[in-house]
Order: C-alpha cells, then structure tokens, then sequence
C-alpha cells in the first residue's frame, strides 16, 4: 500500500483536529479572562489562523510588489513612478485597460443574469442535477482545454477547403465565406468573443451559487404567497429576488474580480495580438521580459482598480447590518 | 389574509395560480432549458467526438464529419494518454488527489471559523477588515511565488506537499471567507440570539447551529475548491518542480503531453476528459447538499 | 463542557502530531543513488527523448534524474532564480536569460565540469560563444536546429539535382514549375503566445543574406534601426516576394491555425503551395511526422541574395546550464555534451545535435542538415532569441501585423523602433 495514504488519512484528519483543538484551546484560555475581555478577544482568536495564511501569503507579498513597482528592471534600482507614467503612455496598455472595461461589464453581466436565470429555471424541473451539471461541466474543464475547445469552435480554413471549426462549419454551411473570427477588433468583436468563453466557463460558477441560496429560501414563504394569488414573475420579484440581493452581490463581485484577473483565456487564445490584451496578460508579458518593475506596477493597477468595487461592498454591508 | 408582510401592495391575481403547471408554459419551460443545454454541451461535444479520431482527420475535417459515416474513429489517443510513462498516469493522479484533499479541506476550516467571527460576532473595523479580506482576491498569485518561495526554501521544505497545501490554503481564503460569512450572516439573527439566552457558548453556537444550516455553501465551495486545486497547474510547479519533480501533479503530466513545437496537442482532448471526469464526480456527489430545506427555512429576510 | 474540552484537547494533541508526522513523511526520499532535478521545456516526444538520452549516465552511475517539463520555464526560474529555490540543471530559455542568472550569481561555470577543449572543438564557434559569459563557459548546447531550409515536394517537383543558388533563381523556378498548386509559398504564423516568430525567421534569413552578417550582428544588438534601410528593404522583399504568392494572409495569421501545421498543403493533391520555409525541427511536426524522408520531403538551403554574403547559415539551439554543482550534477552535464549521448537524441528524429561528432542520424535529410550546421562558413544564431525579450515580443507581432496589412509596413517599423530605444536601455 501506498505510504502516502497513510500519511493523507493522517493529514485529512489530523489538520481539522488542529484547528478545531486550536478553537477549544482559545475557549480554555478565554474562560480565565473577564467576560467584557472575552467578548472582545474572542473574535480576533478565531480570525486569528484566516490571518495569518492570509498575511503571509498574499499580503506580505503585496506589500513587496507595491515596493518592487517603484523600482527599476534591476530590484533595487528606485525609480519613483516611472512605470506607472510608462503604463499611462503606453498604447498597448491603453488598449488593455479599455478591453478590462469591456471585461468586467460583459463577463459579470452575462454569468450572473444567465446564472440567475438558469439557477430559477432548473429549480423547477425534475431533472435539475443533470441540467445544473451539464452547465458546470466547462468550469471542471482545464484551462488549457478550453483552449483547445474553443479552437475547434473559431478555427478558420480558407475558403473552398473543408472547415474544421464549428462556427465556420456552420457559416459556410448557409454559403456565406468563412470568418476568422478571432482577428476581427473592429468593435472589440474578438475581446467580446473571448469574454463569451469565459462566461462559458464560470456561468456554472454564479448558477451553483445562486442555486445554493435559492434553495435556502423557504418553501412555505413561495407558497405563501402563490396562495394569496401572486404571479411567478410577482414572487420572483418581490420575494426571491430581494432575498438574493446579498449574493447576487457576492457572485457579482467575485466575477468582477474574476474577470479583472483574467489572463489565460487570452493568452492561451490569441496571445494578446489582434488587440486582444488586458491589464493580466500585460503584466504576464512584462515578467516573462523580466521586467518585474513594470509587471508590479501592473499588479499594482489590478489592485487598485477593486477599490471602487470594494466601497459598493462596504456600503452594502453597512445597510445590512442596519436591516438586521 | 395574507400570511407574508410586504404583499398586500401586490394585485392579486384573477384566479389562485400555483407554481407553473402543465400546459404551454411547462413545455417553454423544458424547451428553454433544453436549449442552454444543447448550446452549453456543443464547443465540449465537438472535443469530445475529435478525442476519437486521429490528427490527420481532425485537420482535415470539421468534427460533425464523424458522426456520419466513415466515421474512422479510434481510441488510440485515449490509449496513449494511459499508456504514460515516467510518471505513470496512476501516480499523477494519486498526486493529484493528495494534493487536493488536504487543500480543499484546510481552507473550508480555517475559512468557517472567520466567516463566523464576522458574521456573529462583534469587533471594531469589522466591515473594512472584511472588505480587506475580499480585495484580497485580486491578488495575481504570479506576484507571491518569489517572497513565499524564498520563505520555503529558508525552511527546506520546497517540494514537499506541505507547501501546496498551506499555498492553496492561503490563496483560497478570500474566495472561502466571502461565500461562508455571506450565507452564515444571512441565518436568522433569532436562531442565535435564543440560543445564548440558554446559555450555549459561541463554540457550541457554531458547531451545533451556524455549521449545520451552512451545509449548502459549505457544499459549494468544497466544490469550488477541489476544483480549481485539482486543475492548478502553476502553484503545483513552481513549489514542487524545482525539487521534487515526482509530486507533481497530474496537470503537468497532461499538459506535457504536448511537447514545445505543440507535437501531440490531439492528445490534450483526451487527456481533458479523463483529468475530468473526478471533479465531476464530486460536483455530482455534493450536489444533494443544496436540497430545499436544510436550513429549515431559517431564511425569511 | 469540561469533558468535551479534554476530548477535544486529546484529539488536538493526536491532529498535531499526524500533521508533523504527515510532514516529516512528506520529506523521506528513496535510497540508493543520489539524485539530479532537471527542468527544461521538452515535453511529449522530446521529453522521452531526453530521457532515453540520459537512461546509459542513469545505468552507469546508479543514479536518478528527475525531470519536469514545462512551458512555463520563465516563470519557474525567474521565482527560483529570485527565492534561491532551483534544480540542479536547467534548460535556460536563452543567451539574454542565461546571461542575466549568471549575473545574479545563480548559474555555476562550467569550464571545470566539462572538458572544456573538446567541447569547444566539438562545437561551433558562435554556439560556444553565446554561452560564454564573462569568458567563463556557462551555458551548453545540447540540442540544435538550422533555420532557413526550403522544404518542397519530390513528386511534384524535384529540385535536388539543380537547387536554385539565388533568390532569384527560386523566385523563378517557384514560378515556373508552379503548375497546379493553389499558391507559391505556404507560410504560417501562428504558434499561441509567440504567433509572429515564423516570420521573423524569414526577415531574419533574408537580413542575413540581403545587408550581409555586420548588418545581422548589429541588428540584433541594437544599433541598426527597423527603420534603415536595409531592414526596411528586407521586410519589402519578404511583402513581394512571399507575402505576394501566399493562397490566404488570413489563414497566415490566424491565431487558431498552428504553424506546426503551416506545411501540410505541400502535400496535399492538387498541391497548395510549391515552397515552405522552417527549420529543421517541421521534420518531426504536422504532415511531414508521417511521411518519408528523400521520397516524400526534401529541402534546399536558403539561397543566397547578395552574393558577397553568401556561405552564412542560421540556427539556433537548447541552451542548458547547471544551478548546482553537486558530483551527479557535474557528472550528468559531463554527460550531455558528448557525442553518445547526442547521437541517442538526434536517432529519435526532429533534432540536431550541436556536437559535430554526432553521426547517428536517422536518414539523409537530417545528416545534410546537421552538416550545414558543421559545415557553415559563418554560422549564426537567431537573431530573435537574441534580442531583448521586450524586442522578440514586439518583434512577433509586428510580423502578424504587416502580413496582415503589408501597407502598414512603415507604421510597424516606426513602432518597432520605439521599442528598440526603451528595450535595449537596460
């Protein structure tokens, strides 16, 4: 038998332990202290492990990419903002910023509302897991093979050769000529493209979520209110929908995160030509120039692009906490 | 008499209508479903039928051909993809597992206790702090390799699971504390504020109470988690590759199937589908979480 | 509560103590033999070659080498070269690289862990230079290619008996016997994140051959302008005289069509194109895998423009280099630069070895192409990978973008020299 099993059985157990023990333990030390003492460290004893992961590894590193940013090519060459003056006139990266607009409006558009949708639809048919899996199955699918999938949707033959890519097949098939379609900028019609692939992938995402909140709605408050004569569409909106508000705005703001992040749709599709590149993708692209000023200067962006996001966040909590 | 505030500004329809019954509406019903459905499968369908035909077919003809005769189909890619070598596809796939379990696990953890402490508990900077932890989920992981790397290998522990595990602890975290504190602050302020009347601890509140009715998001995001560990492919390398090349995990092994002029890529279709099928298979079996009424509609708003 | 307390408490103990052991676990390696960590970015078919390469060091000296392939190996060494945390060998993505982990002080010479004089007489001259930092050898070539072969037909034309000797002359007998295949040339330009690099191949050969090897050398440096004449005159020549006589600039660039596959029209019935430009490697990609050498394929090298320059060949190679020089370390580099262990790459196909004394080619079109290599007057290496990576980048694209829209031919070089000034600053 495999050694490692052992050792998974003992760690898959065994770390659960840890914490949990960890929370007791914080119990048995409360209980000494007074109870207004307790109250007021209680919270930052069980916030205390999400902490810690949370600054070691992604806060830490933050703070130093901020500092790196202010650097040159070479750490410790100090360079003030001039990559983030090159990132302002640079016209690639302008082109990026505009295709992340593009990004962040389409991609949480059409995930949440098609998650939405689908969410409420399949709630009401028997063969609901089937559909909700057929749905979520892009999302299991790798990155890279998503890639290849959608090759095989986009792929261009000339004319009068036999098309490979189902979208040509089916283009050709009405006689029309066939359409590269990954080359087409005009209208930013390729980046709209590529933001369909991804909304392909992660409208399971939002639909498992919102799925899972829908069903938390109780039955008998629907019933409720069919009895008394209200309209399916009258219930979704006065009550399923002002229920869900807190996670349509959860799965909405990952999404928007989501697609502010995004970078291997794009680089795996078209590399970022054709006027296809966003702010992640640059900034990929700078390291791999071991440009790692100008690539933290980027992150630095994305980090500051959320800021706004975050205010609505903020915002939405505060109104929650006065409902509640 | 209505039984629910906030409907009595609703007109009432002419007749009591229940949830959507048979006729037109039930068969628009199953025919929208139906038709996402086909669009959703159509790109993975055209995968999966090239999965079965040789390069030279499927560069010479779209994959809709083969479904027609001749159709010229073949397992031989799904065979060569089994028949790896160095490393065995059983060992990336056992790799993949141990990986995956231990950081799907830790995170849904460490994430449930601080989702509680936010949702139930009181402190000052509550709400930034929170926000700060979801502004976290902006990070590009490409930008902490360097500094955590750098921290493994000062504790020698590069290339052993554990740096996988506490990494994909970390990164996952924002994601996790967002989906649980979300549902957990949604429970009923009632549920809780009894319980402390009786004089039940917050230990014992979230073991016995918050825990239970959260067993949909903690479902989904279980989910989430195996998922998006099991298809890493960039974390995994770069903790482990430098080292200790032989807990790779299986990721790497299909995406080396295709060497660097891109030789081999008919073998990514099969690889994508047999690296597939297990996060599937765990979707399928934590789907009878999300069941209507486990939470005891607990959730009236 | 108490009770549940000490359970608890008993249960954390048990949990602290599998998780150290599951992390201690974690660290037991196999006995017998010391092992050597490698990472290079030969995957699929390389990959087994490579490691039937080095299966004659493993069973002579007991020991293990482990390898990872990747297509990720900036990323992979910038974070090792940045955190300290390396295999023992790598395959290092270029000389700019090479020379830039040699400067961090990562890379280890290699002057005492090889015989340096026989590599040295094994190899060409530019290949040892390039890995030469500091004039201490540092990075090796342990697989090689030649850039710039015309690949054509037999059975529809065959021109081994008289290959043309001037552009020119290829320009007409293209013509001449073009028959009736759909176009002249076939060219293919995509390849993912890198689409664009098959076109600077063709600048690059025609750079080399138009303006003469100064003009190549200062080029890639820096000190010639996109916009100079010369280069300028090379990208028309390729616009008339391959851009002109291509069947769909559509298809050319298309980011979903491979260049791997660029080829396969030279065999299809009626054929699409007479002539095809690549390297050595297509040998072992596309249509031309399954097909015969001599009977099926065949190729004449890149003729010569200006005929003062010609005798120079271009090629470029794997560079690899050692992180750590423990004994198996040392011993396995040792290793891969000789002749036996080349000759048990370049017998599975696709690849030629930089070592000169490799004979085990498997048919005659891979020994004529290793002999170019030998044989060249002037050999020189890509220009491209030579560039600043900022430069190669731009470079591809601007490849895209002027056989795309060869009117744009003047815009693209004026933004190729904006590039140049802010990526050779550094």
């Amino acid at each position: 038998m495999d050694p490692r099993l052992g050792t998974g059985a003992a760690v898959v157990i065994g770390i659960p332990a840890v914490i949990i023990g960890y929370i007791y333990g914080t119990e048995l030390v409360l209980s000494r202290a007074s109870e207004r003492l307790r109250t007021r460290l209680r919270p930052w004893l069980w916030l205390l492990p999400a902490l810690l992961f949370l600054f070691l590894f992604l806060v830490w590193p933050s703070i130093l990419t901020i500092l790196r940013s202010l650097q040159g090519r070479l750490a410790g060459n100090w360079v003030g903002i001039a990559n983030y003056s090159w990132f302002i006139s640079n016209n690639d990266a302008l082109t990026a910023v505009r295709n992340n607009l593009l990004w962040v409006f389409f991609l949480t558009l059409i995930t949440v509302g098609l998650g939405l949708i689908i969410a409420v639809l399949v709630d009401r048919v028997r063969y609901e897991s089937v559909a909700k899996s057929v749905i979520f199955v892009p999302l299991a699918i790798s990155m890279t093979a998503a890639g290849v999938i959608w090759r095989f949707m986009f792929e261009y033959q000339s004319a009068g050769h036999p098309q490979t890519g189902t979208l040509d097949g089916i283009v050709t098939f009405f006689g029309f000529k066939p359409i590269s379609w990954l080359q087409i900028d005009t209208a930013a019609f390729n980046t709209i493209l590529l933001i369909i692939v991804m909304a392909w992938m992660w409208t399971g995402f939002a639909m498992v979520i919102l799925s899972a909140a829908l069903k938390g709605i109780s039955p008998e408050l629907l019933e409720a209110a069919r009895v008394d004569g209200a309209t399916e569409w009258q219930v979704f909106r006065g009550i399923v929908f002002p229920l869900l508000t807190p996670t349509i705005a959860v799965v909405s703001t990952t999404m928007i995160i989501t697609a502010l992040k995004t970078f291997d749709i794009v680089y795996v599709m078209t590399g970022g030509n054709f006027g296809t590149d966003v702010v992640a993708s640059l900034m990929y692209k700078q390291m791999s120039f071991g440009e790692f000023g100008r690539s933290s200067a980027l992150a630095v962006v994305l980090l500051i692009a959320i800021v706004p996001v975050m205010a609505l966040n903020i915002n939405r909590f505060r109104a929650q906490e006065a409902i509640r | 008499m209505t039984a629910v505030p906030g409907l009595e500004r609703l007109p009432v329809a002419k007749e009591s209508r229940r949830t959507t019954g048979p006729g037109v509406r039930r068969v628009a019903l199953h025919a929208t479903i139906a038709l996402l459905m086909i669009i959703w499968l159509l790109p993975t369908i055209g995968l999966f039928v090239n999965s079965f035909r040789s390069s030279a077919d499927i560069t010479a003809s779209g994959w809709w051909t083969a479904l027609f005769p001749p159709t010229r189909l073949t397992l031989d890619s799904y065979a060569k993809v089994l028949a790896q070598t160095n490393p065995d596809i059983g060992s990336g796939f056992i790799n993949s597992l141990f990986i995956t379990i231990p950081a799907t696990i830790i995170p849904i953890f460490v994430a449930a206790f601080a989702a509680y402490a936010f949702s139930w508990m009181s402190f000052p900077f509550r709400n930034a702090l929170f926000v700060a932890v979801v502004g976290l989920l902006v990070v590009p992981l490409q930008t902490t390799f360097i500094p955590i790397l750098q921290a493994y290998g000062q504790f020698n522990i590069a290339g052993d699971f554990l740096t996988v595990w506490l990494a994909h602890t970390g990164y996952g975290l924002p994601f996790a504390i967002y989906l649980l504190r979300n549902f957990m602050g949604s429970l009923p302020r009632e549920v809780f504020e009894s319980a402390a009347i009786d004089g039940a601890s917050p230990v014992t509140s979230f073991f016995r109470l918050a825990l239970p009715m959260s067993v949909p998001a903690i479902a989904a995001l279980a989910i989430f988690q195996f998922l998006f560990v099991w298809n890493d492919l960039l974390v995994a390398l770069i903790y482990l590759g430098s080292v200790r090349p032989e807990n790779l995990p299986m990721t790497v092994q299909m995406a080396n199937l295709v060497n660097q002029f891109g030789a081999g890529w008919e073998l990514l279709g099969p690889a994508a589908f047999l690296s597939m099928a297990l996060p599937l298979a765990v979707f399928f079996a934590l789907q009878r979480y999300f069941v209507r009424g486990i939470t005891g509609g607990a959730v009236k708003g | 509560m108490h009770r549940d307390a000490t359970g608890w408490r008993r249960l954390a103990a048990l949990g602290a103590v599998a998780v150290l052991t599951a992390a201690a676990c974690g660290t037991s390696n196999t006995g017998g033999g010391k092992s050597v960590t490698v990472i290079g970015t030969w995957a699929g078919d390389e990959q087994k070659a490579f490691l039937a390469m080095v299966k004659p060091w493993e069973d002579q000296t007991g020991n293990k080498v482990k390898y990872t392939g990747t297509r990720d190996i900036n990323t992979v060494l910038a974070a090792g070269v940045g955190s300290g945390v390396l295999p023992d060998l790598a395959g290092l993505p270029g000389p700019g690289q090479m020379a830039e982990y040699a400067a961090a002080g990562a890379l280890k010479p290699l002057d005492s862990v090889l015989d340096a004089a026989t590599y040295k007489s094994e190899t060409a001259k530019a290949l040892v230079d390039l890995g030469t930092v500091d004039g201490k050898l540092t990075g090796v070539f342990i697989k090689a290619a030649v850039k710039g072969l015309i690949w054509y037909n037999p059975t529809v034309h065959d021109y081994s008996a008289a290959p043309p000797a001037t552009w020119d002359d290829l320009n007409s007998q293209a013509a001449a016997n073009k028959g009736s295949a759909a176009a002249t040339w076939c060219l293919g330009l995509g390849s993912g994140a890198a689409s664009g690099w098959p076109g600077t191949d063709w600048i690059e050969d025609i750079v080399l051959r138009q303006a003469g090897p100064q003009v190549y050398n200062d080029w890639w440096a820096g000190k010639v302008k996109w916009s100079s004449d010369q280069i300028k005159k090379a990208f028309q020549t390729y616009l008339d005289d391959v851009v002109a006589h291509i069947a769909d600039p559509t298809a050319a660039v298309d980011p979903t069509k491979d260049f791997s596959l660029a080829g396969d029209p030279l065999f299809s019935n009626p054929p699409g194109c007479v002539v095809f430009h690549q390297a050595s490697f297509i040998t072992g990609l596309g249509a031309f895998k399954g097909k015969t050498a001599g009977t099926d394929y065949n190729f004449f090298p890149f003729p010569d423009i200006d005929p003062q320059f010609a005798g120079s060949v271009e090629g470029a190679g794997d560079l690899f280099g050692m992180f750590h020089d423990t004994d198996a370390a040392k011993s396995l580099m040792k290793y891969l630069v000789t002749a036996p262990a080349q000759d048990i790459w370049v017998k599975a196909g696709g690849a030629l070895s930089a070592n000169k004394n490799a004979k085990d080619y498997p048919d005659d079109i891979s020994k004529r192409s290793a002999d170019l290599l030998t044989n060249a007057k002037n050999f020189v290496f890509d220009a491209s990978d030579l560039m600043p990576s900022a430069m190669n980048s731009a470079f591809w694209t601007a490849m895209l973008d002027v056989t795309k829209d060869p009117s744009k031919l003047d815009s693209v070089l004026a933004s190729l020299d904006k590039t140049q000034a802010s990526a050779y600053a550094q």
